[in-house]
């Protein structure tokens, strides 16, 4: 089977973001990128599933602008075969990318497509679910235990109350959860293999799919800040506090 | 301009997302309706009828939406899609799950976890796990929108008695298939309903420990919750979690102990009214959006505190 996944290069999240002051974005010039965390579990879990034989082949795509190219080379670092980037300098929205996805699945056929939840960027959460909808396919989101067969795939997933566990029909479309798997780093060897690995570079309009975006964004804004800071000696105080200043208890 | 809402709900009764919901789709103008789809699901729809400001409510029932997958609720969604100008939904697992399925499938974008609505079809949202706010405008047709709920208060049980019409279930897919879960049954309030919360971070150690703040909880009718550091550390299972991608919380009270404040965390727990933080380590990024902080032993202050709270409560 082959598996395809899904690679968002964005904001280190380690970094502190900085709203421009224009209102326009968030500052991204000399900004430390990396592939987005979730989108590593599911690399990590691509690469786990071809170890275990359930797999043969891992294909890492990329969308929007050349930089995209080094995450797809840490996803093959990590231990994919090859990649595909999509380039485009278009700010790609998840319905645009769910339309590119589902053009290169008309001619990669992989049995599962993997992604992560979301992106720590846009936070939208909805890639994975809209990319299921347009191919018709089943899917299975906030995944925190994947057990593949030749023709179904039982997974585990995050729900507000707990855990639920569904069986899907293959081909379909996994979003990763934080607990999926640890993924591993990429050793000095695999990462200079990884240079040698492909990397085929298509474009939306080679796949004929129209990405421009739905939503204008008017403003980004800083939220309100909260003051704090304020220490107390003793737990007397704190509970006085919380009775007769905050009025909270 | 008719806006429907998308119920979550557990058979029985409303989930407390909806009422919040319906706050958000109030505030889009036009009637609002709600879904309830489920199996043997009548109980909620009659739920759903009281709350102020809804004007119908559209009850489905069929057992292939007993445990409200994606691929069927999305189809049943899409069925009545197109009497709406706006489609809504909690934020929550069961929203995220399917909404965006309906979207792809209308051609709209869907805006994700909204905190506010300017405007019919202009939002606002939060972005990079809080640290950033986006107004977007949608120029869609359909709006397809999903609700924070901490943005938004709940719509009220009110006098309300809006009409029940049942409504046509597609056939199902067959794609998916329901094996089992566990979901974890609270003897306290649910994290994301509750007034007051107490939450623990890896300062706890271990699981037993969180029995402390159990205690305190029980004291304050509070909920418990925990940092995804505690969860990773398998001190607490997943849906403890506070933070960008657990749950997020705005309650009354917040009280964090043992959590240093990772910005993943306070993603999801900033918007509490008053919080509280207990920490030995003085320089913990927690203290700086506490609104009372407690430098110290937390195994020394817990059980303090928990002593002084049963003392000063006691007098009411």
């Amino acid at each position: 089977m082959k598996l395809l996944v899904a690679v968002k290069r964005v904001i280190d999240y380690n970094v502190k973001i900085r709203v421009k002051a224009d209102k326009t974005g968030v500052e991204t010039a000399n900004v430390k990128m990396s592939m987005n965390p979730f989108d590593e579990i599911a690399v990590e879990e691509a690469i786990r599933l071809k170890e275990a034989g359930a797999a043969k082949e891992i294909v890492a795509v990329s969308m929007g602008p050349q930089g995209c190219q080094e995450t797809i080379r840490t996803a093959l670092a990590m231990g994919a075969d090859r990649g595909i980037h999509v380039l485009t300098d278009i700010a790609l929205e998840p319905l645009a990318v769910a339309k590119l996805l589902k053009a290169i699945i008309a001619k990669e056929q992989p049995g599962l497509v993997i992604l992560g939840k979301q992106a720590i960027d846009d936070d939208c959460n909805q890639t994975g679910q809209m990319l299921a909808a347009l191919m018709n396919w089943p899917q299975a989101t906030f995944a925190s235990k994947l057990k593949l067969t030749a023709e179904t795939a039982e997974v585990t997933r995050e729900v507000d109350g707990g855990l639920e566990t569904i069986a899907i029909k293959l081909p379909a479309v996994v979003t990763t959860d934080l607990r999926l798997n640890e993924p591993r780093y990429a050793s000095l060897p695999n990462i200079m293999k990884a240079k040698k690995k492909t990397i085929d570079q298509t474009t939306p309009e080679a796949l004929d799919v129209n990405v421009q975006p739905r939503l204008t964004t008017l403003q980004v804004t800083e939220p309100v800040k909260r003051q704090g800071g304020k220490k107390l000696g003793s737990v007397e105080e704190l509970v006085d506090k919380l009775m007769h200043e905050a009025q909270v208890i | 301009m008719t806006s429907l809402v998308v119920a979550e709900h557990d058979g029985k009764s409303l989930k407390g997302a909806t009422g919040h919901a319906v706050t958000a789709a109030i505030a889009m103008g036009g009637d609002v309706h709600v879904l309830v789809a489920g199996a043997g699901c009548r109980a909620a729809a009659e739920e759903a009828a009281k709350l102020d400001g809804v004007a119908k409510v559209l009850l489905a029932d069929d057992a292939s939406l007993e445990h409200g997958a994606a691929e069927e609720i999305a189809a049943l969604v899409l069925s009545l899609a197109k009497d709406y100008s706006h489609l809504v939904t909690p934020a929550t697992t069961f929203g995220k799950n399917f909404m965006p399925r309906v979207a792809a499938i209308l051609d709209v974008a869907q805006i994700s976890d909204i905190s506010a609505v300017i405007a019919p079809d202009i939002f606002e949202r939060p972005i990079y796990a809080g640290n950033a706010i986006a107004r977007v405008q949608s120029r869609d047709p359909i709006k397809v929108v999903t609700v924070r709920s901490t943005a938004f208060a709940s719509a009220k049980a009110g006098s309300g008695n809006a009409p029940i019409d049942t409504v046509a279930v597609p056939a199902s897919s067959g794609l998916t298939r329901f094996v089992g879960n566990a979901i974890a049954r609270l003897e306290r309030p649910e994290l994301t309903a509750a007034r007051i919360i107490v939450s623990g971070g890896r300062g706890m150690q271990s699981g037993d420990n969180f029995k402390l703040l159990e205690s305190l909880a029980d004291k304050l009718g509070a909920a418990v919750g925990a940092s995804r550091a505690a969860v990773d550390s398998g001190f607490v299972p997943n849906d403890y979690q506070v933070g960008q991608t657990g749950k997020i919380v705005a309650p009354e009270l917040y009280i964090a102990v043992g959590i240093s404040g990772a910005i993943q965390h306070l993603a999801g727990m900033k918007d509490s009214k008053v919080i509280v933080a207990i920490n030995k380590d003085e320089e913990a990024p927690i203290f700086q959006i506490a609104d009372y902080g407690l430098v110290g032993d937390l195994f020394q202050i817990v059980p303090a505190l928990d002593a002084e709270l049963a003392k000063k409560l006691a007098n009411r």
